[in-house]
């Protein structure tokens, strides 16, 4: 059921990308299918009840640098966390690379509107 | 070589961060070194041919850890990677001295190759879409180098649907780790064929299929393309057009289609519907071009519709349970095609370079008659027209005909057709391109044109050779079997991919 | 890229002038970001260093080690953040760090044979566990990591913070 929210979340960035005739809207609405996948990248590691993959030293075996196994069944999966980071990060590349452009567009079309940017054709 | 497998990442990834600092003072420097590395990568990959394995990075087993793969349709990607690179970057030397900041373009030049390399050898699902991603970005600030204003424009179109089919690739990821738990890609094949297809496996391959489409510029992903190519300086779009387009594309989706999920009839027919789309909405559009680059970006279209029918139609005898032979047949013609495109298609995209710093203009109506000024340049289209058209004996003949007959071989006797009637239009609008450019009269303002100097035409040149001998690749049994059979090999072992890599797995440390 | 030289409209960040005509926001705000700045900094620096503890590690640092800069940005006009750190300068830090990490993953080829190895955690220097020396490269990994990214988003920010209308205007 939540799985089915983050995808709605993606198809309204979506919309917001395809739809919309402001530059800067469009960005927010890449941004926001950016946020729905990372959304649901992290869901898929969850588990209920589970602790946070932080491990502390009420965790180690008394004497011994092993982690208990009852911490590893019970925390989350890491490894989807892992993913979102290296996500976010190159989301922000991106961002800053699209921002970009559009500020250098407006400096030379005067406009933000896509529908009067519009020179190549055919 | 095995172990020297990083070092098709690590080379241009170090030195993409070196040539900044050489900066403006080393210039001469920063040039000598980027084209020493191209070379380097040229030389390594052709020392991969024949050789396969997996490199663990780290020491970590893998199914913890990432893992580097080499085989046969890695290899030959890698040499047509190295091919195409080294002779734009060659070409670069001289023609990006129009624009300022050159040691950014070197920078961002090594970045996308360091990505494509990188795409290619990966054997994890999530690094293939992390190299994807640099590479991309990389090209999206290339696309828009000059910044004027129909660049800028052309770019922000190519970054936004290139962002978007991104996403769509992240979330079949997404999906796929969700319903496997694994990421290396032969854990999830095997974990595919173990538990059957559900319904959120079948829309992630839904939505990769989508986002390399977009990559790959199929119609009716193809909106961004011939905006961006033209758009972008010239050995730029020999690289976009050459090889980003296949490896971030054609290699992905061969990759999840046939190694992945393993073929069936539903997605062999739309790769097909797709394929036949693209071909003839490419080739119809192209015909009425009067922008030089414009037309050569539409051709592109057209082209990945080759290959991609080639791949499709194997990936459809060997889903109907058809032979073997014949399905390796038709995937030897995409495959062979797709490294003739690079080759043909980027030398194409220097001739244009060259044509336009010599006459600053590409607009077909201006030109004319260059063909006592710029004899090189003319020879050298020729040569790639010739091969783009399908013209024994140079390279797209064999290519063009192997497919046909494969088509011909399936049953699909229409779909030969049509392969025929684009390769005539093709042919057609090539002969425009050479009526327009280079026959019939000089214009007075281009009187004062010369010859492109000297290292553009030793690139368009070694481009211009490798187009005459790649027939040979086809021709002469020993390279065919070094050089092309493994990568089909790959393709139609398909599933087995996942068992062998157990297998090299298990004998890690006995190859070399 | 083609550029022609031109006249340097106000960038965005500049409208901040006070009544007397000085750059930046309000007496308070200086202050304040002043002594918050290396707090900042500080911040940024420790979770960098405990990224192999605690979440956070090279990229998060790096965020708040840039976010330091940028409020000295904010707080008191784009021209003081580019004296205290210039632009090429930052593009050096920048290229620096990821070579260093770049150096930390082939010195793992040298030193143990296989790319990204953890060679000091194997061999050289396990340390304990759950103390700030352990887990070998990680740590080292973490700090090129948060060089790059803090004057990676610096140098971002600075470059967006222009906004040029016509012609276009110099940044290197």
């Amino acid at each position: 059921m939540l799985y089915a929210l983050c995808f709605l979340l993606f198809m309204i960035g979506l919309y917001c990308a395809v739809v919309k005739k402001n530059m800067v809207k469009i960005v927010i609405g890449l941004a926001i299918m950016e946020y729905a996948v990372n959304l649901f990248l992290i869901m898929l590691g969850y588990r209920a009840g589970g602790a946070a993959p932080i491990i502390d030293r009420t965790y180690l075996e008394a004497g011994t640098d092993k982690v208990t196994a009852s911490f590893i069944n019970a925390a989350v999966d890491p490894l989807p966390q892992a993913l979102v980071l290296t996500s976010i990060v190159i989301s922000l590349g991106s961002l800053a690379l699209i921002i970009a452009m559009c500020i250098r567009i407006y400096g030379k079309y005067g406009t933000f509107d896509i529908t009067e940017i519009r020179r190549l054709k055919g | 070589m095995i172990k020297a497998l990083p070092a098709f990442v690590v080379i241009p990834l170090v030195t993409a961060f070196v040539l900044p600092v050489l900066g403006r003072k080393g210039k001469g420097a920063a040039t000598v070194l980027a084209n020493l590395a191209t070379m380097a990568l040229l030389v390594l990959a052709v020392a991969s041919i024949g050789k396969s394995g997996i490199y663990e990075v780290g020491n970590w087993s893998f199914r913890v850890g990432i893992v580097l793969v080499l085989d046969g349709l890695s290899s030959l990607l890698l040499l047509a990677i190295g091919i195409v690179s080294t002779a734009a970057m060659l070409f670069s030397t001289r023609y990006m001295e129009q624009y300022t900041a050159k040691s950014k373009y070197l920078s961002l030049f090594m970045l996308m190759v360091a990505g494509m390399n990188g795409l290619v050898i990966s054997g994890d699902i999530f690094n293939v879409f992390v190299f994807l991603e640099i590479a991309s970005l990389a090209s999206y600030a290339l696309v828009g180098f000059g910044c004027e204003e129909e660049e800028l424009e052309a770019s922000f179109k190519y970054m936004v649907l290139g962002s978007v089919a991104s996403s769509f690739i992240l979330f079949g990821i997404a999906l796929i780790y969700g319903n496997t738990a694994s990421l290396n890609m032969a854990c999830v094949s095997e974990a595919i064929q173990r538990s059957g297809m559900n319904a959120g496996l079948a829309f992630a391959l839904a939505l990769l299929i989508a986002g390399f489409g977009l990559k790959a510029a199929l119609v009716p992903f193809h909106a961004w393309l011939p905006d961006a190519h033209p758009s972008a300086p010239a050995p730029i779009s020999a690289m976009l057009s050459g090889v980003l387009i296949k490896s971030l594309g054609v290699y992905a989706l061969a990759r999840v289609v046939f190694n992945i999920y393993g073929v069936s009839v539903a997605v062999g027919w739309v790769l097909i519907a797709l394929a036949i789309l693209s071909m003839v909405v490419g080739v119809f559009l192209a015909v009425g071009q009067w922008d030089f680059k414009r037309l050569l970006a539409y051709h592109s279209i057209s082209q990945m519709g080759y290959v991609v029918l080639g791949i499709a139609i194997g990936a459809l005898i060997l889903a109907q349970g058809g032979s073997v032979a014949w399905a390796s047949l038709a995937i030897l013609g995409g495959l062979f095609h797709l490294v003739n495109h690079a080759v043909f298609k980027s030398l194409l995209f220097l001739a244009s370079g060259s044509i336009q710093m010599a006459t600053g203009t590409r607009n077909l109506k201006q030109l004319g008659g260059l063909a006592q000024r710029m004899p090189v340049t003319r020879a050298t289209c020729a040569i790639a027209s010739a091969s783009i058209a399908g013209v024994p004996p140079f390279n797209g003949f064999w290519s063009k005909l192997i497919l046909v007959v494969a088509a011909v071989q399936a049953g699909l006797l229409w779909v030969a057709a049509v392969t025929v009637l684009v390769s005539l239009v093709t042919l057609i609008s090539f002969l425009k391109v050479h009526r327009y450019v280079f026959l019939g009269d000089l214009p007075e303002n281009l009187h004062q044109t010369r010859e492109s100097s000297g290292l553009m035409l030793v690139s368009m040149g070694f481009l211009a050779c490798l187009c005459v001998l790649m027939g040979l690749l086809l021709l002469v049994p020993s390279l065919k079997e070094t050089i092309l059979d493994p990568a089909v090999k790959v393709l139609t072992d398909g599933l087995n991919y996942s068992r062998w890599m157990m297998e090299m797995q298990a004998a890690r440390g006995k190859i070399l | 890229m083609i550029m022609e030289q031109g006249q340097q409209n106000p960038g965005i960040l500049d409208k901040g002038r006070t009544s007397n005509g000085a750059k930046g926001m309000t007496v308070i705000v200086k202050t304040v970001a002043s002594w918050v700045k290396v707090l900042i900094f500080l911040f940024g620096i420790n979770i960098v260093l405990f990224g192999h503890l605690t979440p956070g590690g090279g990229f998060a640092g790096g965020v708040i080690l840039a976010s330091s800069y940028v409020l000295l940005m904010l707080a008191f006009g784009r021209e003081f953040a580019e004296e205290n750190l210039p632009l090429p300068l930052a593009s050096k830090l920048d290229c620096l760090g990821a070579f260093m990490f770049a150096l930390i993953a082939i010195l793992g080829v040298v030193f143990g044979g296989s790319f990204f190895l953890n060679f000091l955690f194997q061999k050289y220097l396990p340390g304990q566990a759950l103390h700030l020396v352990s887990a070998g490269i990680i740590p080292l990994c973490n700090i090129a990591i948060g060089l790059k990214v803090g004057a990676s988003l610096f140098l971002v920010v600075l470059v967006l913070s222009v906004s040029c209308k016509g012609t276009d205007c110099r940044f290197e």
